[in-house]
């Protein structure tokens, strides 16, 4: 009975409703993790697929890709929701790539202040978050629809789901490609392979006792260093996730 | 015509669009069902590329670079590729509401194809002239027609056989694209001045 008020608060559009709408209520917590799993961008909306294939052979560079994305899709959301009654129907499109392509722009500066290794490694793909069809996509479908708060965290939902997929690729990709974890950053683990001077590993294949004497017949499989490697993982993700959830099955 | 020639086939088979830079994958896999739909986006694809990349073209080449604005690159040429999408949504429209109706939502995703903007920031980075570019808008756009076109034959023969229900539809797409991918690495050793040779001797 009390939910069934809820919902009907939340679709009466007097200002007396919109009190008793929490800021942060059910609905909110929908938004954000929906996408994560059951309406995954990547999985199930098959939106973004472009970048997620060409940044994920190392972990760290996804990490920060994703950052950037939950970013532009957030303040995207927020603020063509707060445009949304002032953009023409016919110009929409430039408005929003305006919107976003601003935003790409300042998250551009920003990493060639902050991290300039790993700018130089994504250059390409930080311009083209500008045309990453989540961000355009959720603007399209619940932007220009919806308040500028829900819009906001269906940004940041989005954005998350979208990067979850982006980082579980980067790590399957990087481990089994090239025996380490987060190269490149702070906290770069080395996990397999064999120790040389420079680099020693967790795990020393090349090891005449220990752990590592039991992976003598370990190398890294160079498939998973391929952009052609990542539609693999996310085909077996996908795998994954409709057997759990014969609901998302595709029945065309 | 050597050079067209040569640019045309190298950007449409060598380097192709989607299966060597995966770029444009995002339409590229929803809408490769029917053959139907797939072929009406591939020329909807191949139309925007080739009319987009000269009009940018001009704009790097007599605005931005003489007025030094390059950091206005991505703005202006987004907004290239926009107003042309949106002239080709209006036409679409007009002329055959099937098409727009089957399109739906991936009509205005052009816009945010990879491919579309990629090819003209390719167009930059490389440096082409006038004549190159429109053959690699052209020829890129034929290369990510040709790709669409026949992933959409495989996935409508691929209804026929006993996939697991949960890889079918949208994982076996993703299988299909990552062989085809692996195919075409084979392309990669072929030597496009081959063509331009042989051009040469034809005229």
């Amino acid at each position: 009975m009390a939910e069934s008020t809820e919902i009907r608060t939340g679709v009466v559009a007097d200002p007396a409703g919109q009190e008793k709408e929490p800021l942060f209520g059910k609905k909110e917590k929908i938004l954000i993790t929906d996408p994560l799993l059951d309406n995954n961008p990547i999985t199930i909306q098959v939106l973004g697929v472009c970048s997620a294939l060409a940044v994920t052979s190392l972990v760290y560079p996804s990490l920060v890709m994703a950052v950037a994305v939950v970013f532009v899709c957030a303040f995207s959301s927020l603020f063509t929701s707060l445009m949304r009654n002032i953009i023409p129907k016919a110009v929409r499109l430039i408005v929003q790539l305006v919107i976003i392509a601003t935003l790409v722009t300042l998250v551009n500066e920003a990493l060639k202040v902050l991290a300039f290794p790993v700018y130089k490694q994504l250059s390409v793909y930080i311009g083209l978050i500008i045309t990453n069809c989540i961000v355009m996509g959720r603007l399209e479908a619940f932007a220009m629809a919806n308040k500028p708060w829900r819009s906001f965290l269906d940004g940041v939902g989005n954005g998350l789901g979208y990067g979850l997929i982006l980082v579980a690729v980067g790590v399957v990709r990087e481990l089994f490609g090239k025996g380490s974890l987060f190269a490149g950053s702070g906290i770069a683990m080395n996990i397999i392979g064999p120790s040389g001077d420079t680099t020693q590993y967790w795990i020393n294949t090349a090891a005449e006792s220990g752990i590592g004497s039991f992976f003598g017949w370990y190398a890294n499989n160079n498939l998973m260093v391929l952009p052609a490697a990542a539609m693999f993982v996310i085909a077996v993700f996908i795998w994954i996730q409709r057997s759990y959830n014969t609901k998302l099955v595709d029945v065309s | 015509m050597g050079d067209f020639l040569n640019i045309f086939i190298k950007s449409a088979f060598i380097e192709n669009m989607v299966l060597a830079y995966f770029l444009g994958m995002c339409s590229f896999l929803a809408v490769s069902k029917t053959l139907t739909t797939a072929t009406g986006l591939g020329l909807a694809v191949i139309f925007v590329l080739g009319i987009t990349m000269p009009i940018n073209w001009v704009i790097n080449e007599f605005i931005l670079i003489p007025a030094e604005l390059e950091f206005l690159r991505f703005i202006l040429f987004i907004a290239v590729i926009a107003s042309t999408v949106q002239l080709v949504e209006m036409v679409v429209e007009k002329f055959s509401p099937g098409l727009y109706a089957a399109l739906g939502i991936f009509l205005p995703l052009i816009t945010v194809n990879c491919a579309i903007l990629g090819g003209s920031l390719f167009m930059v980075s490389r440096e082409y002239n006038l004549t190159e570019s429109i053959a690699f808008g052209l020829g890129g756009g034929f290369g990510w027609f040709l790709a669409i076109i026949a992933l959409a034959a495989i996935r409508e023969r691929i209804r026929y056989s006993n996939v697991p229900p949960a890889l079918r539809g949208l994982g076996m797409a993703f299988l299909i694209t990552g062989l085809m991918g692996i195919a075409f690495l084979s392309l990669t050793g072929i030597d496009p001045a081959v063509f331009a040779g042989w051009s040469g001797v034809a005229e």
